[in-house]
């Protein structure tokens, strides 16, 4: 298998980014050439120079420093909303196709639900009425993107329930949470695991489609989504302050997507 | 009436026909039944969110106001209804939505939320249609060649653009657009729907000042939606060339122009009506932030607005819309699939 992941341009593309935006992230204190939030009150909307690689913008920030700050934001929003989802999904997932009867009826249905609600609008919603803050973003985000991964697992379990390891375990008298956490859980890994990596890039852009609209993370703390609303207003006299940021999401998303869909065509070959 | 002429018309046993034209009438109903439950499920959920969380639509006209003291909270929260329990709350406003009463706007203008809706709507639900009839004119061609050309380097290339349509931001490629045909180019005006001579225009003047307008909002869309119809475009492209029937018609000799188009095309189509309907929820989530961008005044702003706001009645009624829409999207798919279908218009069973 490594040398399949190694002869994959894609995955060799995309593994490349996220490892170099994790590891920009977590050394966002040591790369940064100043603090995030530390006013340069002589070079106010200075174009990028030697001096400020990538400019600074209204309030005389250095943009590159709030870059790398910003980053930590977004793959902290990304990995802690998909390890909600994920932990929903699952968990819903298992129950329904081991169970199925009843239980599965009830999830699917609420599944369906969920997945009809204009989601966007709730998140709006939510995220307004209780405060933008981090945590709240994480939660919602979480709450509201569970259910691709309840159906993936709950198809996986339906068919793992039927086969002879399962029915071996059972017959050995495994109690039921046995069976589930350790003989069906594992072999479910590999397509949660490529949702999984989806959906951080998922979630990494819709906090920033939020902190875009002010409902996300709160200035003075940096986000790649605030950083755009707060360069749109001066798009015409400084334009960095509407491309960098941008940019950062493009490739971190990318980085993401590319990950897992290569990982789909080295772990999963059905799919393809 | 019509029915019936057409059974003694077919040279099938009419039997057959009518017990499956009840099987299917007993499935849509069943189905609609549902579509209402998850109506009231989708409603009751919002419902509560919203009323649960703290703050008031009061908020804005009293504790911002330091004239209004807590007498006039006490009476603004009477006119709303809001000191009344929830659950009697969420009946009466049930109950006045079988009239198709959506209430007043908890805003200052105090004015019908259907109404406020209404006036929003065309504008918002014409630009997803433009942009949904460009995605699928782009998509389905770029989809078919990059599958029938599996792996060239021409289908490399629409892929490497399909995953960089995937991680743009819309709200970015919205701001890059306005930056170089906007304010570089001068080309395009940046934001509003018309310009401050619009009423001087004569009606050529008007349609192209509003096209205008509209171009890069459409545009935002458009390719907010190519990439992944593209992207399963092939995928459903690529299955369908798999299938025996496109070796027979091969070997039959037909012409490989035939065979792609023709043959195949049509089923890889089938499950993109099915994509059609899903994406209504996000063709609605998406309107919010590109009509703030571009100031336009249709749906999306409205429901932001009242979000600020706290304007109870208008989020529950744009909420509502939302749903029904994305019903109904389902719905039309559902509809779409069995017409295109004939497996599925004949057998009656897996739809």
């Amino acid at each position: 298998m490594g040398s399949r992941c190694l002869r994959n341009p894609m995955f060799l593309l995309g593994f490349g980014i996220v490892i170099l935006m994790s590891l920009s992230a977590l050394a966002a204190p040591l790369l940064a050439p100043y603090p995030p939030n530390t006013q340069h009150l002589d070079d106010i909307l200075a174009p990028p120079s030697s001096h400020f690689l990538l400019g600074t913008d209204r309030l005389g920030r250095d943009v590159l420093s709030r870059l790398l700050h910003g980053g930590r934001i977004s793959l902290w929003v990304g990995f802690v909303a998909v390890g909600i989802s994920i932990a929903i999904g699952t968990t819903l997932g298992l129950v329904s196709g081991y169970f199925r009867r009843w239980t599965d009826e009830i999830i699917m249905r609420i599944v369906d639900i969920m997945l009809c609600f204009p989601s966007f609008f709730l998140i709006l919603s939510v995220i307004a009425f209780l405060e933008p803050n981090l945590t709240n973003i994480m939660i919602v985000i979480g709450l509201t993107s569970w259910m691709g991964v309840t159906r993936l697992v709950r198809a996986e379990t339906l068919s793992l329930r039927e086969r002879d390891f399962v029915a071996a375990a059972r017959l050995a008298g495994c109690p039921t949470r046995h069976i589930l956490l350790r003989h069906i859980l594992p072999n479910t890994l590999a397509p949660v695991l490529i949702t999984a990596t989806l959906g951080v890039a998922g979630a990494i852009l819709m906090e920033s489609s939020l902190s875009f609209l002010g409902l996300g993370v709160q200035p003075p703390t940096a986000s790649w989504g605030n950083m755009l609303m707060e360069g749109k207003s001066v798009i015409e006299t400084a334009p960095w302050l509407s491309v960098y940021p941008g940019l950062a999401i493009l490739i971190t998303v990318l980085g993401y997507n590319l990950l897992g869909e290569s990982l789909r065509d080295i772990l999963d070959p059905r799919l393809t | 009436m019509a029915d019936k002429n057409r059974i003694t018309m077919t040279t099938t046993s009419p039997v057959y026909i009518t017990a499956n034209t009840v099987n299917l009438a007993i499935k849509t109903v069943k189905k609609l039944l549902w579509m209402l439950v998850v109506l009231l499920g989708i409603t009751l959920i919002s419902f509560l969110v919203i009323h649960l969380a703290p703050g008031s639509p009061t908020d804005m006209e009293t504790t911002l106001n330091p004239l209004a003291g807590a007498a006039a909270r006490q009476r603004l929260e009477d006119l709303y209804g809001l000191n009344r329990p929830l659950y009697v709350q969420y009946a009466d406003w049930l109950f006045r939505l079988l009239h198709l009463d959506f209430g007043n706007s908890m805003s200052a203008d105090a004015r019908p939320v259907l109404t406020k809706i209404l006036e929003r709507l065309p504008l918002t639900v014409s630009m997803n249609l433009i942009s949904l009839l460009l995605t699928l004119i782009l998509a389905i061609p770029a989809g078919v060649i990059s599958a029938v050309k599996q792996n060239s380097p021409l289908d490399r290339g629409i892929t490497l653009l399909v995953f960089l349509g995937f991680a743009m931001p819309s709200f970015w490629l919205a701001l890059l657009l306005m930056l170089f045909f906007g304010i570089e180019l001068q080309w395009l005006p940046i934001s509003g729907i018309m310009s401050m001579n619009y009423a001087q225009l004569d009606a050529w003047g008007k349609f192209c000042d509003l096209a205008a307008h509209l171009t890069l909002p459409i545009l935002v869309y458009t390719v907010g939606g190519l990439a992944g119809m593209s992207r399963y475009m092939r995928a459903c492209m690529l299955g369908a060339l798999r299938q025996d029937y496109i070796l027979t018609a091969r070997a039959k000799g037909l012409s490989t122009r035939a065979v792609v188009w023709r043959h195949a095309l049509r089923n890889a189509l089938l499950p993109v009506i099915t994509l059609l309907g899903l994406s209504v929820p996000g063709l609605i989530g998406g309107s919010v932030i590109i009509e703030s961008i571009f100031a336009l005044p249709g749906l999306g702003q409205l429901f932001y607005a009242a979000v600020m706001a706290r304007d109870y009645t208008m989020i529950m009624g744009n909420l509502v819309l939302g749903a029904v829409l994305t019903l109904a999207g389902n719905l039309l798919a559902d509809i779409c699939y069995g017409l295109a279908d004939p497996r599925i218009r004949t057998a009656g069973e897996t739809a």
